[in-house]
């Protein structure tokens, strides 16, 4: 799949900002004042940032109010529909515990749990894909949900439980990458099922339906960059997991330090999240011999 | 609304022959030009006569060839539209209500002015049946022609679609499939019409009839019958031609 810039954005920042507020819904860290507002400005400077740069692929942006509809049976839609409401609940949290210093705790826990569910509604519009199957793979919302946490407790500052969440975070999207490796080949899609001809011989294609290139092969058919998969996979497992566990585990950090390891993890966090869509192959390639 | 419909009154479909399809391309013409003459937004052309063109197709023609080991290898062409699935995930999958699968006859549509473009009914989709068209930002896809089938404006003879009014050889058929009597429907049973990528469990309503295997042409020993007659009479010359023969060699 093509790796487009604005849904890498969306996906990788709205994560962090809806796992930072999952976190101070629950009072993690236990703010007030200035240094809440803080928290909460970077929270919601991510997963709102996050939100608008997926409006950027739209091709009429304008009615996006209509996506709010099809909430029964469409993740995207859920996902748009659970964002605004945990937006506007910890919207409310965060007012009241700023400006009033009071702290509705049940209010709180709903938003954290709508912040969740944001994440999870996200996971779930490529989770669900079955014409992807390294996306349609029931670790795919975990792995969401996993980065998410683990980033927010990064920014929430709850370092102790980063460092098992990243360690989680680490060994889920190891696995995640080697058994992405056979799923399309143990979904038992080729050419031969998708043309139906393969009780007749082996199938190539001889000549393409357009000389040019179409939405569908700038879209789905992306086979560029995946050449160099492995060294950005290593480079993404050191930079997301393995450095910031060493120094979460070995040192006592500053503020400096914890900064260093927040960006460290927010790149290999794009790194990682570049990969998901350049690996993934739609099944459509198999019509161009290609995928 | 993006929920399907459990079941539709008519299942409107094609019937695809790959035996007969000569692969002329004729059929993606004039489906282009109907539909970007009639409903919806034109199927726009990007660089059309430059050096890098692309546009919005509804309908498209892959060629493959087909090989088995020590035979000489079978052309196919191959022509791919929407196939109006019966448990369509294009439709589900869409946020705002655009896409929908018409409850009286089974046609996957999209309401344009509903559609925000996200491109995830694109996704969805396993065939490459649809298309977002880069000037409109709206998704377009084949509509089986619904503004011709109905149309009373039109002749009678000229109410099916587009590419199977025009294709020269007879590939493309339009009919019913919920009806077992319909032509598609008998055509399909007989020749064993098949359903593109079963495993997606996506039920298309169109089916491709499969191309008949070849007969068996031959490639080794004889190549005709009449070869024996044309083989060279005598190996080594003889007389006037043997003498010729040795006197040239010897120069
Ligand atoms: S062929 Fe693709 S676009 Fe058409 S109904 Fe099936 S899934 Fe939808
Ligand atoms: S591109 Fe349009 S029709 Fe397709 S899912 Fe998005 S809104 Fe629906
Ligand atoms: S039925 Fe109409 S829209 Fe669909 S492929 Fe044929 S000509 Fe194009």
């Amino acid at each position: 799949m093509h790796p487009a810039a604005s849904v890498i954005i969306f996906t990788s920042l709205s994560g962090l900002g809806f796992g930072l507020l999952a976190f101070l819904g629950l009072g993690l860290p236990n703010v007030s004042g200035w240094s809440a507002f803080a928290f909460f400005f970077i929270a919601f400077a991510l997963s709102v940032g996050g939100l608008l740069a997926s409006t950027f692929h739209l091709g009429n942006p304008q009615r996006a109010l209509k996506a709010f509809s099809q909430w029964r049976t469409s993740w995207l839609s859920r996902e748009g529909v659970v964002a605004v409401a945990a937006l506007l609940v910890m919207g409310l949290y965060a007012a009241l515990s700023i400006f009033l210093d009071i702290r509705i705790t049940a209010l709180g826990w709903l938003g954290s749990a709508l912040s969740i569910t944001t994440v999870y509604c996200t996971a779930m519009i490529y989770g669900q894909l079955k014409t992807v199957p390294r996306w349609n793979m029931g670790v795919t919302p975990i792995l969401f949900l996993l980065y998410a946490l683990a980033g927010g407790a990064l920014l929430a500052t709850q370092l102790r439980l980063a460092l098992l969440l990243l360690v989680a975070l680490t060994i889920t999207q190891i696995l995640t990458w080697i058994r992405g490796d056979i799923s399309f080949a143990t979904a038992g899609h080729s050419i031969e099922t998708a043309t139906g001809l393969g009780h007749l011989g082996k199938v190539r294609l001889l000549e393409s339906p357009h000389s040019g290139e179409n939405y569908l092969t700038r879209e789905m058919v992306h086979i560029v960059g995946r050449k160099h998969a492995l060294k950005l996979r290593i480079i993404a497992t050191f930079c997301l997991g393995l450095i910031p566990i060493a120094m979460l585990a070995f040192f006592n950090l500053d503020h400096i330090s914890a900064l260093l390891v927040v960006i460290l993890h927010i790149i290999g966090l794009f790194v990682a999240r570049w990969l998901f869509f350049a690996e993934a192959e739609h099944v459509v390639g198999l019509y161009y011999d290609a995928r | 609304m993006t929920a399907l419909p459990p079941t539709t009154a008519k299942k409107l479909g094609l019937v695809i022959d790959l035996d007969i399809c000569v692969g002329c391309h004729a059929c993606v013409i004039n489906c282009k030009e109907w539909n970007t003459s009639n409903y919806g937004a034109p199927l726009s052309d990007q660089d059309a006569y430059g050096a890098n063109p692309s546009g919005t197709f509804l309908n498209r023609i892959h060629t493959y060839e087909v090989k088995q080991d020590a035979k000489p290898a079978q052309i196919v062409h191959f022509p791919k539209s929407c196939l109006h699935c019966e448990d369509a995930p294009c439709v589900t999958v869409c946020p705002t209500g655009a896409s929908y699968k018409r409850v009286e006859d089974g046609i996957v549509l999209v309401n344009e002015s509903d559609c925000i473009g996200c491109g995830l009914c694109a996704w969805a989709c396993p065939y490459g049946a649809r298309e977002l068209d880069a000037k409109e930002g709206v998704m377009k896809k084949c509509t089986l022609c619904v503004d011709r089938i109905y149309n009373e404006n039109l002749p009678e003879i000229d109410r099916e679609p587009a590419c199977v009014r025009t294709c020269p050889a007879n590939a493309r058929h339009f009919g019913d499939f919920a009806d077992p009597d319909s032509a598609v429907s008998r055509m399909s049973a007989e020749r064993g019409g098949m359903r593109l990528m079963p495993e997606q469990g996506t039920k298309p309503v169109n089916r491709y009839l499969p191309p008949r295997p070849k007969a068996d042409i031959q490639t080794s020993g004889d190549i005709d019958i009449l070869a024996p007659f044309l083989e060279p009479v005598a190996d080594t010359p003889k007389g006037l031609l043997g003498w010729l023969d040795k006197a040239l060699e010897a120069l």
